[in-house]
């Protein structure tokens, strides 16, 4: 099909878009009826309940990260708040605790184990493994050089006074029963945690 | 809580907002000055929810940090150490150090300035529950909104130009939870909830802080504004001045109503008038012709010798140059 547009109508056509697209650039397009100017960007990102981090006040913390959890997607903190559930806090927190997101994502943040050898001053990677079994190695071998059963007087005390415990603050309930159980359970008497500001 | 079509004011807009579903809660923040310890936990849980991260910024010798409201800064806490009248009952005209720390923000008006003042359609909208929110996206960068605001608040970005202030977490209230700054308010100094809840809450601390001897205790909810959204507990509430200059009786600024009120409609209709008495013209007179060279000038040979500086180069021209030389 064949459509005859004169030279003049052509024109005219052209004159008539511009006229009617510069209407719209002057405010008189018809407006978009929105409910809000803001989408909520917590939708469907996964919630994970956790302590701060920082002193032995303890709040719960809600982490967000983005990603379902499926098996393809990888999780990224993108948000933390205080948890209303919580009884210490019940959603409050400072402001150390309200800024936790950059603190996790600070570029000074430990993320690995390190070791520092006696008399180096370079800080090393190591993998958890050889972490884990390094002080596993030191603790056996202190204890067993230094674990006391009976003292002068005969008596049994099975302690070890060698080596300290230090214990973190925002820990739970169940994670400082836990904690306690292993300490003693070893003998050793030196043993605190940061239970305080 | 906030539904479809809950936009009942958008700036620089004729169209009137739907109005039907409008019975939805009016929701408000209250700020009890007389509790908060000036910890910043609202500042730093409104950057972290709003992706701010503003500049670091250097010590004033003062608490305030930052030193104020900025485009990336939605809200500051401002101290002020004060010399007030000695809340106990001691002698007459005696006086005491009052330390008086106040969370500047947003204080969402019911008639807000900004919006009155804003000449971008549907930079700065309002929401039936209350909200005044800016939408940056429509925003011109003109700085009207400043000028239109009682409290001193909107601040041009240096990024982008573009107008930023707080939002009352509007996305969070519109899925029904509070504010960040109030979530996170170790003190219960920030609390939210519907306008009337708020403001039978003021009423108590109101009571509370009279009964422990303050003269002039009261709610800050100023009525030249219709009201606002986000209220004050002021132990010194018959000098809100004390607190950085909280304005006594704000009001929007005479040009803006001056400006939107009366000049913007004679204006439009002076433009009209123009408009439509160029088409009547054109209609009666019809459009004007380019008359010809030999109606404007005749049949004068000489009537080039105007163009001296043309440079053109035909014989005529050079004939007349060489006579006004001489």
């Amino acid at each position: 099909m064949t459509v005859n547009v004169t030279r003049r109508q052509f024109f005219k056509l052209g004159a008539a878009g511009a006229a009617t697209s510069s209407m719209a650039m002057m405010g008189f397009a018809p407006e978009s009826a929105e409910a809000s100017v803001r989408r909520f960007k917590l939708t469907h990102t996964k919630e994970t309940r956790n302590n701060c981090t920082y002193c032995s006040v303890g709040c719960g913390v809600l982490i967000y990260s983005l990603g379902s959890g499926g098996e393809n997607a990888h999780q990224e903190v993108m948000h933390i708040e205080g948890d209303p559930d919580h009884p210490v806090s019940r959603g409050s927190l400072c402001p150390k605790g309200s800024g936790l997101l950059d603190f996790v994502r600070s570029d000074g943040r430990l993320e690995y184990p390190q070791v520092r050898e006696p008399g180096s001053s370079e800080w090393t990677r190591v993998t958890w493994d050889d972490a884990l079994n390094r002080i596993a190695r030191y603790i056996k071998d202190d204890r067993d050089a230094n674990f006391v059963q009976r003292n002068a007087q005969g008596q049994t005390v099975n302690h070890w006074t060698t080596t300290g415990f230090l214990a973190a603050s925002g820990s739970s309930n169940e994670a400082g029963y836990i904690t306690h159980k292993v300490v003693r359970n070893l003998g050793m008497v030196a043993f605190d945690n940061q239970a305080r500001v | 809580m906030v539904n479809s079509q809950n936009i009942v004011a958008r700036s620089a807009t004729t169209l009137p907002a739907p109005h039907v579903r409008d019975d939805v809660v009016e929701v408000a923040k209250l700020i009890d000055v007389s509790r908060c310890i000036g910890c910043k936990a609202c500042q730093v849980a409104c950057m972290e929810w709003n992706d701010l991260r503003d500049d670091v910024g250097e010590c004033h010798g003062v608490y305030d940090n930052p030193m104020d409201l900025s485009a990336e800064s939605w809200t500051v806490m401002r101290f002020n150490e004060v010399d007030v009248d000695a809340v106990h009952d001691n002698a007459e005209g005696d006086k005491e150090l009052a330390w008086l720390i106040r969370k500047d923000g947003c204080m969402h008006c019911a008639e807000p300035g900004c919006l009155e003042a804003c000449p971008a359609p549907g930079a700065i909208v309002k929401y039936a529950n209350g909200i005044v929110d800016f939408d940056s996206n429509n925003c011109i960068g003109c700085g009207y909104c400043i000028t239109g605001c009682p409290f001193d608040i909107p601040r041009i970005s240096e990024k982008d130009s573009k107008s930023y202030k707080c939002t009352l977490c509007s996305d969070r209230v519109a899925v029904g939870l509070e504010p960040a700054c109030v979530k996170a308010c170790p003190t219960n100094c920030i609390e939210f909830g519907s306008k009337k809840d708020m403001l039978a809450r003021a009423e108590k601390r109101v009571n509370d802080l009279q009964q422990r001897g303050y003269a002039h205790p009261g709610v800050y909810d100023p009525q030249g504004v219709g009201g606002t959204h986000v209220m004050y507990v002021l132990s010194h509430a018959d000098q809100p001045g004390l607190y950085s200059g909280l304005p006594k009786d704000p009001r929007i600024s005479p040009m803006v109503s001056a400006w939107k009120g009366v000049t913007k409609p004679i204006m439009s209709a002076i433009l009209g008038i123009t408009a439509f008495a160029g088409f009547f013209h054109f209609i009666t007179k019809g459009p004007k012709e380019e008359p010809t060279d030999e109606e404007v000038f005749g049949d004068d040979e000489d009537h080039n010798s105007g163009d001296r500086d043309d440079g053109q180069d035909d014989g005529r021209h050079q004939h007349s140059h060489e006579e006004d030389r001489s």
